[in-house]
């Protein structure tokens, strides 16, 4: 394991960066590694010469991020941008998402894998559409750490009060969310760096920590869950080695555990064919494991020969999952093409791919008012809606807030195979009943 | 420990889970995928990411190489003896042989192979209906990489459109592609260069002799010190010295910038980089061409 100078193993953050265009996102980014010497020396000189010819002398530090033409050529992010810098407490990584609404399924890419997002909001336009829209997709995903930081505090006197304005109103409309999580509001001048990593003397008001003292010390051990196993089969290791006898009987199942804790000589089920057994051995290179725990990467090897392959689900006993081909799902839509009612797509969940229909679309969110417009003809680019759906094959499932990674989906356009959705599964109504199909081989 | 923090990965561990899961992923969904193998610092923790996602199982995909023919000898010698041990199936198609069948051209006085990679790797692909790469590449290297999925989808002219990428969300890669088509998947996407040598301390990896320091006849050149051999014949009045150098970087040999360094251990490399006040493509002519070098390569199906 690699430690840090205390002996405590480097825990790794990853987090997101979302506001609208001119937020000051890359400045805030471009800050932020400047500030921790995570900017080399030839960086440094790359921003200078592109100063010196476009800049009117000025660095600009979000030139860092901006790595296409086209973004450097229009001054916007079009893409998610990742960046990556230590402090001796921890290893971050960021996704510098764009805050164009056009490009709101880019956001959905970089927030998704975040512990953590931060919401930049212009001290001078406070609350805009593009806040409730950010604010609302992080909630959506599930994101457990959110920061709001309210950037050009320079640009309105460093005002206290302006910064009070910006957080109840934010705060008024977070129980519309279900953001009742963890959420700090930070005043910040990402261009001259105040609050960014240490505190500033410009707002005597603010007791809170800086932006990079927060993302060092937050919380994030119990971001995972814990609590149930899961595993979905991910590929079925069979090694055919005619010189090697010892290999000869093994069957592995390689998958990277989904939530939960699994140990040897513990009994699992296998879903959908709720087939039971137990856990021989967890196999690794690095020699066999007593007990794994997500996100681990594992291969298990079990003590009967049960019929399984790639896209089946291993659990544990206790905190079934839900079962079925009828399903409610919250979805972000990404494509030009407008999700209608009847379409059928491609639904890959966790490493199981089926067809499935869109059986109805019972509402879509009004992002400005966070109301439920209800059965709306269909879903545009960049809409947020509830959907249902009918599978081909049942999917054994979680809700997406028990567990993002049992509980998630993507839709993929048939014949274009464009990634045309994001989906979050409502909580199973009731879990899977494994007696009604648990039989011995 | 307590009980609570042990049920925690650390970071090279994150990176590892994250790494395998993708590696398993190509295995389960292509028909026909290659790992990209060169014998530099990434594609070796390639390899151990392959062995550690498909061990006792051999590792369901060959290794597959473009050889410029300006490759360090070390690299080659290094390359085949990997994967021989490894009991990998590897294949060379060399850009040499690219030009003689007129699959690539060089242009008018052109020396560098860097571009002429592309057609001789589209031209693999081709031949052996490859419709997936594993590729070593990272993120951190180079800021148009820092936009790359870890399933970077190519069209049927091996095209990437950095503006029309799939979106990528949670852990649910689409794989899917039509004939003609192919995927670069890129596991090490959220490596730093920190991280690839902390990981070959960690995994006792070997890596080839030229990351050590040792002395070479070198070349100023271009504001850098670049290694003297038969294609780099120093010119009139350029100084030659003979230097204590390493590499951090591998790229041809008439590309890769030597670093004065005394290292030659993995901790006094992992020490080096630590105190490193330029970045690790900051020695790569090829880089330097113009802001978006890397980006218009990648477009035309640089890996």
């Amino acid at each position: 394991m690699s430690q840090t100078t205390t002996g405590h193993p480097v825990e790794l953050l990853r987090f997101n960066t979302c506001g609208s265009v001119d937020d000051g996102k890359s400045t805030l980014i471009g800050r932020l590694l400047y500030d921790t010497k995570s900017l080399m020396e030839d960086q440094i000189e790359a921003l200078e010469r592109s100063a010196d010819i476009t800049g009117g002398g000025q660095i600009n530090l979000a030139n860092l991020t901006d790595g296409l033409r086209a973004e450097r050529e229009q001054g916007i992010t079009i893409d998610v941008a990742y960046r990556y810098f230590a402090t001796p407490r921890r290893k971050f990584i960021v996704a510098d998402t764009p805050g164009h609404i056009q490009y709101t399924r880019n956001m959905v890419t970089g927030a998704s894998t975040a512990n953590l997002s931060v919401i930049l909001v212009d001290a001078r336009h406070g609350v805009i559409e593009q806040t409730r829209r950010h604010t609302c997709i992080a909630a959506l995903l599930g994101i457990p750490h959110l920061v709001v930081a309210v950037n050009k505090m320079d640009l309105v006197d460093w005002s206290q009060e302006r910064f009070l304005e910006i957080r109840d109103a934010i705060e008024g409309f977070l129980p519309k969310l279900d953001m009742a999580k963890d959420v700090k509001f930070i005043p910040i001048s990402a261009l001259s760096g105040d609050n960014v990593v240490g505190p500033s003397d410009k707002t005597p008001w603010y007791e809170g920590p800086s932006l990079l003292h927060h993302l060092e010390t937050v919380h994030i051990a119990s971001d995972v869950n814990l609590t149930a196993f899961r595993m979905p089969v991910q590929w079925v290791n069979r090694p055919n080695n005619p010189t090697d006898h010892s290999l000869h009987d093994f069957r592995g199942l390689s998958g990277q555990i989904a939530g939960g804790i699994v140990r040897r000589g513990e009994k699992i089920m296998v879903l959908p064919s709720g087939l039971k057994s137990t856990v021989k051995s967890i196999w690794t290179l690095d020699g066999e494991l007593d007990e794994a725990f997500a996100p681990q990467s594992v291969t298990l090897c079990l003590e009967d020969d049960l019929d399984v392959s790639r896209g089946d689900m291993i659990i544990g006993l206790d905190n079934l999952p839900g079962m079925g081909t009828e399903l409610r799902a919250r979805v972000c839509w990404m494509h030009p093409r407008p999700l209608q009612r009847g379409n059928k797509y491609f639904l890959k969940h966790t490493s199981q791919t089926v067809q499935a229909a869109v059986t109805s679309i019972e509402s879509c969110i009004d992002i400005r008012t966070f109301e439920h417009e209800p059965a709306p003809a269909q879903l545009a680019m960049n809409g947020i809606g509830e959907i249902r759906l009918r599978t081909a094959k049942p999917l054994v499932f979680d809700g997406y807030g028990t567990n993002r990674l049992t509980g998630s989906f993507i839709l993929i356009e048939q014949g274009t195979n464009h990634t045309v959705a994001a989906g979050m599964l409502f909580p199973p109504t009731e879990p899977v009943k494994p007696e009604y199909n648990d039989f011995a081989i | 420990m307590s009980a609570v923090t042990s049920y925690q990965l650390d970071h090279l561990d994150y990176l590892e889970t994250e790494a395998i899961h993708v590696m398993r992923e190509v295995a389960a969904e292509f028909e026909r995928p290659a790992l990209l193998f060169s014998g530099g610092k990434d594609s070796i923790c390639l390899l151990r990411l392959a062995e550690k996602a498909f061990r006792p199982s051999d590792i369901p995909m060959p290794f597959l190489n473009v050889d410029t023919g300006h490759h360090f000898p070390e690299l080659n010698v290094f390359r085949d003896k990997r994967a021989a041990e490894l009991g990998g199936k590897l294949i060379i198609r060399k850009v040499e042989d690219a030009i003689a069948a007129g699959i690539a051209h060089p242009s008018p006085g052109e020396v560098s192979r860097n571009r002429l990679q592309i057609p001789t790797l589209l031209a693999a692909l081709e031949e052996f209906q490859f419709d997936c790469a594993i590729g070593g590449a990272r993120r951190d290297e180079e800021k148009a990489r820092a936009k790359e999925r870890f399933f970077s989808f190519r069209d049927a002219f091996g095209q990437w459109d950095p503006k029309n990428q799939r979106p990528e969300i949670w852990n649910l890669y689409n794989a899917r592609v039509n004939p003609g088509e192919n995927m670069r998947v890129f596991p090490l996407s959220n490596w730093t260069e920190m991280d690839v040598w902390e990981y070959i301390k960690r995994e006792q990896l070997e890596v080839p002799t030229i990351y050590f320091s040792h002395r070479r006849q070198s070349v100023r050149r271009g504001g850098q010190w670049l290694p003297v051999s038969e294609i780099l014949p120093p010119k009139d009045k350029e100084e030659v010295r003979e230097l204590t150098v390493r590499v951090r970087t591998i790229g041809d040999i008439i590309s890769t910038g030597l670093v004065e360094s005394p290292a030659n251990t993995v901790d006094d490399i992992i020490a080096e980089i630590a105190a490193a006040r330029v970045t690790e493509r900051g020695s790569r002519a090829d880089d330097k061409s113009s802001e978006a070098a890397m980006e218009d390569r990648k477009k035309q199906g640089y890996f």
